[in-house]
């Protein structure tokens, strides 16, 4: 489990987080979402480690990373798999030399067990038919799925992703979501999604914290996200014309049904 | 302003300190190394092949043209193309060309590396990126910058040969005799030491501009830009220095 305690996070004397706590279980696909700038990415980095907040506390597994010397800091990322907005594959590598590679440089395995283990995570995320080929010569989803390979190799405890979905098309949103939540479960890991993406929301949001202005606003699951009443959520969630359109429908039968009552 | 340049020297003494450690794994290591000195030096040298041929003709016809007076030997013209070549040409001029080709190849690359988040991944892998992208850079570079140096002699004079065979500027028996005359030994290590040491500025300031950009393309071609401006400002005042040291 990782814990967010009182996170503050300041930019040039501006606030970015006030005092965000929340908590991400093991096992579970934790999403943090809201709207773009509402600090989300600034959160996720903090959690990381990628930024030090100004104040607050981040606990792994009870861990806190504050009191982390270097050499813990180094085998705790080690339990760290990170999935980025943008992939962030090493175009000088192939696919299986991206994979390889935190196998290569955290691993005691010979090169024989690196192999399959990288051709296991490969064949995992459903990329077998492309070992040779180098990032430039692939799909913007089958990039994602490297990474996700990739981030998996060293069986992470934490497995973070930074809008897994930016700049796909829906098949492959749903593709990639379903991998990330599988994964979490197979593995037992602790997920951690940042996204802005409602059909994420609603397919893996089993536990989800609403970042809104730097704070954070809701806690909760995909089950009640429709029934909060929280104004700043509501306004993230039924932004799009479809969910506006599905709100009226369940209001219409909410009525009717109160009315046949 | 002044304060900014501290900064800026401060923040390069910082990210030296982190490139100077000791790697993750050495046999990765040796394998980048090899593979830094294959792109950053070898792929150098028809570059400096040509522009060594070509700089050394043109200097020994300039001397040709010059050296007119009946008071000054005639195989001064391959003397004075040799000196110029081992003393000036062959070290910093030919580092300032490589700081432009090599310099802004590395800042360019390490800056996408940047902006595309590979070095943040590595980075939560728990890898030093610095010491891993940079170390074999610099290491490979200055490893074989020597070879560039002395093949950029070579060439140069071998250029003043060519326009002594078939020009009838200069005899070839007098290009020969000059090159050989009060040749002085230490001008080729000078010339080596004074090339290592622009090798190290080219790599690590290159590196520097690349591993901090922020933003976008935009920001990575900027970046290659600087480096190449500092490094060659850099090379010029290490060049009057080192000259000062090892001259006098």
């Amino acid at each position: 489990m990782i814990e967010a305690k009182n996170i503050s996070k300041w930019f040039d004397g501006q606030r970015i987080l006030y005092d965000v706590s929340a908590k991400f279980d093991t096992g579970k696909t934790n999403l943090i979402i809201g709207q773009s700038g509402s600090g989300k990415t600034v959160f996720m980095k903090c959690l990381i480690g990628l930024l030090t907040p100004e104040q607050g506390e981040i606990l792994y597994d009870g861990r806190r990373f504050r009191d982390l010397d270097n050499n813990q800091k180094r085998e705790l990322r080690s339990e760290i798999g990170m999935l980025f907005q943008g992939s962030a594959l090493f175009d000088n590598e192939t696919v299986l030399g991206n994979v390889m590679f935190p196998l290569k440089m955290f691993s005691n395995m010979t090169h024989d067990e690196q192999l399959e283990r990288a051709h296991f995570c490969i064949k995992r995320v459903g990329l077998s038919q492309a070992d040779d080929k180098y990032p430039s010569e692939i799909s913007g989803g089958m990039q994602k799925r490297v990474a996700i390979a990739r981030a998996i190799a060293l069986n992470p405890k934490y497995l973070f992703c930074d809008e897994p979905n930016s700049g796909l098309d829906p098949r492959t949103s749903i593709m990639i979501d379903e991998l990330l939540s599988d994964i979490t479960h197979e593995y037992n890991i602790t997920t951690i999604i940042n996204t802005h993406d409602m059909n994420s929301v609603l397919g893996i949001g089993e536990h989800i914290v609403f970042i809104n202005k730097g704070h954070c606003d809701w806690t909760g699951d995909d089950k009640n996200i429709f029934r909060s009443k929280s104004e700043s959520l509501n306004d993230f969630v039924f932004a799009s014309k479809l969910f506006r359109e599905v709100k009226v429908y369940l209001e219409k039968e909410y009525e009717a049904h109160k009315g046949d009552k | 302003m002044i304060l900014s340049y501290i900064k800026t020297f401060g923040q390069y003494c910082r990210f030296i300190s982190t490139v100077f450690r000791q790697p993750e794994k050495w046999k990765v290591f040796f394998k980048q190394l090899v593979f830094e000195i294959n792109k950053l030096g070898v792929d150098s040298i028809p570059l400096v092949i040509i522009i060594s041929i070509f700089i050394g003709a043109v200097i020994c016809i300039q001397m040709t043209i010059n050296i007119v007076s009946p008071m000054i030997p005639s195989y001064s013209t391959g003397l004075a193309t040799r000196e110029i070549l081992l003393l000036e040409f062959s070290c910093t001029m030919m580092s300032l060309i490589l700081a432009g080709k090599v310099g802004s190849n590395i800042a360019s690359e390490i800056g996408t590396m940047r902006v595309t988040e590979q070095i943040d991944a590595m980075d939560i892998m728990g890898l030093n990126s610095a010491n891993y992208i940079v170390l074999p850079k610099i290491i490979g570079f200055v490893l074989f910058v020597p070879v560039l140096c002395v093949l950029s002699m070579f060439m140069g004079l071998l250029g003043g040969a060519l326009v002594a065979q078939f020009t009838d500027m200069i005899s070839m028996e007098n290009y020969e005799f000059g090159i050989q005359s009060f040749f002085n030994e230490w001008y080729v290590w000078y010339a080596i030491i004074k090339t290592i040491v622009f090798a190290y500025i080219i790599t690590s300031v290159a590196a520097f501009y690349g591993y901090y950009v922020k933003g976008g393309s935009l920001e990575v071609g900027q970046a290659s830009t600087k480096a190449v401006v500092s490094s060659s400002i850099l090379i010029l005042l290490a060049d009057v220095i080192l000259t000062k040291l090892l001259l006098q």
